[in-house]
């Protein structure tokens, strides 16, 4: 055969033709791949995170005040993953998108990395000994100077030995000014002190509640102990408890609720009243409460003002749902009802906390199985009296201020600030207003684990090692049933320079000298908890947490609650009530986002939706009614303004809220931390300034009168 | 070791029970820190945001105040299409993924992988996420990487392993004590692990013992579909035979699992 030219090219083709429908070209980049997936000299080069031994450490999470028992796996000296401790008593083995994150506060560049003083406005770095020895100087300065109680000290919280170490050394130099950041706690705690004439914490018997009535409480968006309130919200679902949510938006929790009455926003406390209308009208709760004190004079007061006519038009819920509701809640078995607004971390008003307590008081649901439960505070504190000279017991007589006025004008009467792990120049509300009152304070110390808002301003930064470093006792009230006192557990070694706040306490006490120094008998820190605990500590520190039966030992049983009193209830309704503007700006909370002192870390920050954030762009939340009167569509800019300020945001046009509200996420805004957070969106808390309750006092703002306009 | 205790191959799954979902995150962060997912400093663009599990938000779009949302928490399904025919496997010109029959998981094996993004194209649940950036972590943050997984470099394709380095870590654990099962929790993902609401649960769909296969009794007649009423798969009638389930009492949710006439019922199978 004579291969010409024709048939050569023939072939080829063919040739060619036949191999690409055969398997061979995949076979053959198959193979390839594999051959060479072990190819050395890529380009890109990806960190190989090194091997070592596993271990688990425990210890407690004390990002949020939930106080979750965590597990935290290890791999040489390396902590690796935070998980939930399976079997804890809060959240047996489950855990938070915050949580999960811990790790990226405990490594994050964010991290302050040793002892810092700001002179003509740049940080200098300081060693311990000269950062104390100076802020000792100026506070000794004031004692004698006769400023004392220019003394003041904010705090994350006012439990646990570290918040009291802070509150006897301001004590000991003669100041009453100690102002723990006040929560919807606080709130609950004063109603209670009102209307059952003793103060007490309070908690909720959720696992044993038959039906769950909730006022705006995010009871899913991280009220309470977030844990602890997802678990009990899958045992209401498997065991058929219906579960309501009165609210404006169709946050998580009202997106999980069995049912969601709509109200217009800030009209919470009228439905409660109604509801307690109808129960007293058709006489449902069989004349329970009727021997109260003043039950009268609010049996008058519910009667006439809130009948469901009036409330139908004051909250826009329909009439028949009103009376549905007060029925199905006052025929259940253990009903509780439960109010504050979104996580619970700032406190509602007087009058909607009594409202929704004497909703609960009508059907006997306090200190009851699945109802409220009021408890005594976990006091297990039991130190002698701090050793006062002239000179302290000058200070504490001039009796206490409040934060707020300690701060105002121009001069304020704060000279020397402490600020432990809080972060006011952030979380209070009209932010700018504070963070300017800190600037005129000539001392502000900030014992932080990270360079936050405060911290920025601040003239020293002490910084702290993290929960994840250090040993320290937690109290976790949240909601709980019974309250907790957990440990935490270093589960590194400190990575950076950082002192204990208790140890920074302590030494600053020493360096002051005097009976200030005399009034911290304590060797160090460790010394001081193991002290306060005595022989239990050995229980603590082995089991992570004291639960009931051995916080009986330390603290007074449950607390005796006499007959309630209606009258606060009254009063407050008089004071409290007010009418809702035409445009509310409402800040709401989310689980994807920390609100609080701490900004949400970055994988947190990672799955917040793009609904919410895009860019740098935040975005509210507004009905379409709301949209059309403004003239914005969907994804437009827009221009929030308030009485405290105005904001450039995107409005996202929505059915999941109420007509008349601008509902905007906290947490967001932050102009400190890092550039994984900094920078983004509009810090809510710039926007609504504070609303002092005539009652209890606390600042109740939830919202602001807004006006909004086409960017 | 191929087989559990029934003498059947292992099939791992998974149930979501979408009335438990808040819709928290916990799953997708406890995801990222097991499986070493990096992040960026702008992750607001999703379609550039790499999450191996991912929680949609549905809604019935009904006006104020009916409306109603429901969340949807989305890993890799591991589908088994026919035979192990998922649709990703099917595509993939360089083996970089397989489908594991001795496990039911699909795995991703990232030095293989070129990125030609076949895989992606051919996922119909939008599980598979391409590496378009370089892994950055800032100072001191490579400390909480984990070594049972891999770092990703640009480039490649990543996705939801069912968190395979925990089956392997059991199987080295059984296969020391010299066993040949392995029991329910010696074996669960991070997700699971993690969810607050107890809203994920995960097993063996071929081991009557196991939650997972009581919740959903699979039907092995109609490729595991479940018999489950409140049960239902997503995009179901594709076939690719996923092996994540969903469950939820609300009918309206049932029915955006997928895309059904507004006469049709959920779970119908496709008649044409």
């Amino acid at each position: 055969m004579k291969i010409d030219r024709r048939s050569f090219l023939t072939l080829l083709a063919g040739g060619a033709v036949g191999t690409a429908l055969s398997p061979l070209p995949i076979k053959l980049m198959d193979d390839i791949s594999i051959w060479s997936q072990n190819f050395r000299g890529t380009p890109i080069e990806v960190p190989v995170p090194e091997r070592g031994p596993a271990s688990y450490v425990d210890s407690v999470c004390t990002l949020c005040p939930g106080g979750c028992g965590i597990s935290v796996r290890k791999i040489g000296d390396r902590a690796v993953k935070i998980e939930g401790k399976p079997g804890h008593p809060v959240n047996d083995g489950g855990v938070c998108a915050l949580g999960l994150s811990g790790l990226q506060l405990l490594y994050g560049p964010w991290r302050v990395a040793g002892p810092k003083k700001k002179e003509n406005g740049r940080w200098k770095k300081i060693s311990w000994d000269r950062a104390l020895s100076e802020i000792a100087e100026k506070l000794n300065e004031l004692r004698e100077a006769g400023k004392a109680d220019a003394i003041a000290g904010i705090a994350r919280t006012g439990r646990g030995t570290v918040a009291r170490l802070m509150q006897r050394l301001l004590a000991a130099a003669g100041s009453p000014h100690f102002f723990p950041v006040p929560t919807n706690e606080d709130a609950y705690t004063d109603a209670v002190a009102r209307m059952f004439g003793k103060p007490g914490t309070v908690g909720f018997d959720f696992e044993n509640s038959g039906y769950v009535l909730s006022f705006a409480a995010g009871l899913l968006d991280g009220w309470g102990s977030p844990v602890r309130m997802f678990s009990a919200h899958s045992q209401w679902k498997t065991n058929g408890i219906k579960m309501v949510q009165v609210e404006s938006r169709l946050s998580s929790t009202a997106a999980k609720a069995d049912q969601w009455v709509a109200v217009k926003p800030g009209t919470e406390a009228d439905l409660a009243l109604g509801l307690a209308h109808v129960i007293l009208r058709d006489n449902l709760n069989a004349g329970a409460a009727a021997n109260s004190r003043a039950f009268d004079s609010f049996e008058a007061l519910v009667k006439k003002d809130y009948t469901p006519a009036r409330v139908a038009a004051a909250t826009g819920v329909k009439e028949s749902v009103i009376v549905a509701l007060a029925k199905e809640f006052a025929a259940a078995s253990h009903p509780v009802a439960v109010c504050g607004r979104g996580d619970g971390q700032t406190p509602c008003d007087s009058r909607e906390v009594m409202a929704v307590t004497a909703l609960n008081a009508l059907v006997g649901s306090v200190n009851r199985q699945g109802g409220m439960i009021i408890g005594p505070e976990p006091d297990y504190i039991q130190w002698a009296r701090p050793v006062l000279d002239d000179t302290a017991q000058k200070g504490l007589a001039k009796g206490p201020k409040t934060l707020a006025g300690l701060l105002a004008g121009k001069t304020p009467d704060v000279q020397a600030l402490f600020v432990l792990e809080a972060n006011p120049a952030y979380t209070l509300h009209d932010a700018p207003k504070v963070k300017a009152a800190l600037e005129a304070v000539p001392l502000v110390v900030s014992l932080s684990s990270f360079m936050d808002e405060t911290s920025a301003l601040a003239d020293y930064i002490l910084p702290l090692p993290t929960c994840l470093e250090r040993t320290e006792d937690v109290v976790v009230t949240a909601g709980l049933k019974t309250p907790m006192i957990g440990l935490t557990q270093p589960v590194v070694e400190p990575r950076l320079d950082t002192r204990h706040p208790g140890d920074v306490i302590l030494d600053l006490a020493k360096a002051m000298g005097g009976t200030v120094a005399g009034s911290f008998a304590w060797s160090d820190y460790q010394n001081c908890l193991e002290e306060t605990f005595g022989l239990v500590y050995g229980k603590l520190a082995a089991e992570g947490y004291l639960q009931k039966s051995v916080l009986e030992t330390l603290i007074d049983t449950a607390v005796a609650v006499g007959r309630v009193d209606f009258s606060p209830v009254v009063e407050a309704d008089k004071k409290a009530r007010q009418n809702a503007p035409a445009l509310v700006l409402a800040a709401y909370d989310a689980m994807r986002i920390a609100g609080g002192a701490i900004a949400t870390p970055p994988y947190a920050m990672k799955i917040v939706p793009d609904t919410i954030l895009k860019k740098n762009d935040l975005y509210v939340e507004i009905n379409p009614e709301t949209a059309q009167k403004a003239g914005l569509a969907d994804g437009k800019a827009a221009v929030v303004e308030t009485p405290a300020g105005k904001a450039q945001v995107r409005v996202r046009v929505t059915h999941e809220v109420a007509p008349g509200m601008v509902a905007m996420p906290r947490g967001f805004g932050h102009t400190a931390y890092d550039d994984y957070v900094s920078g983004k969106g509009v810090n809510v808390n710039d926007l609504i300034g504070p609303v002092p309750d005539p009652v209890s006092g606390l600042d109740t703002a939830w919202g602001a009168p807004a006006k909004l306009t086409k960017a | 070791m191929k087989h559990n205790q029934q003498g059947t191959p292992r099939k791992y799954g998974m149930v979501i029970d979408l009335d438990k979902c808040t819709g928290c995150g916990s799953c997708m962060v406890a995801c990222m820190s097991e499986n070493n997912v990096p992040f960026k400093k702008d992750e607001t663009d999703k379609l550039k945001s790499i999450t191996w599990m991912r929680v949609y938000k549905l809604t019935n779009g009904k006006p104020f105040p009916d409306t109603e949302v429901c969340y949807l928490p989305r890993p890799c399904m591991h589908c088994e299409g026919d035979h192990g025919h998922s649709p990703c496997v099917s595509v993939c010109p360089a083996t970089a993924t397989d489908y594991d029959h001795t496990s039911g998981i699909v795995s991703q094996i990232y030095t293989r992988c070129f990125g030609c993004r076949y895989c992606m194209a051919a996922c119909p649940y939008h599980a598979r996420y391409f590496n378009w950036f370089d892994p950055v972590w800032p100072d001191g943050m490579k400390e909480a990487l984990s070594p049972n997984v891999s770092v990703r470099m640009r480039g490649v394709v990543e996705k939801c392993s069912f968190c395979y380095h925990r089956y392997q870590l059991a199987m080295e654990k059984a296969y020391v004590e010299e066993r040949d099962t392995l029991e329910e929790d010696e074996y669960q993902t991070a997700c699971t692990q993690a969810c607050p609401s107890g809203a994920i649960i995960f097993g063996d769909l071929n081991n009557p013992d196991h939650a997972v296969h009581q919740i959903v009794q699979p039907d092995p007649a109609h490729h595991g579909r479940p018999k489950n009423p409140n049960a239902f798969r997503l995009l179901e009638r594709l076939g690719t035979n996923p092996k994540v389930y969903y469950m939820s009492s609300r009918e309206w949710v049932r029915k955006s699992g997928d895309n059904y006439l507004a006469t049709e019922k959920p779970g119908t199978p496709e008649t044409h």
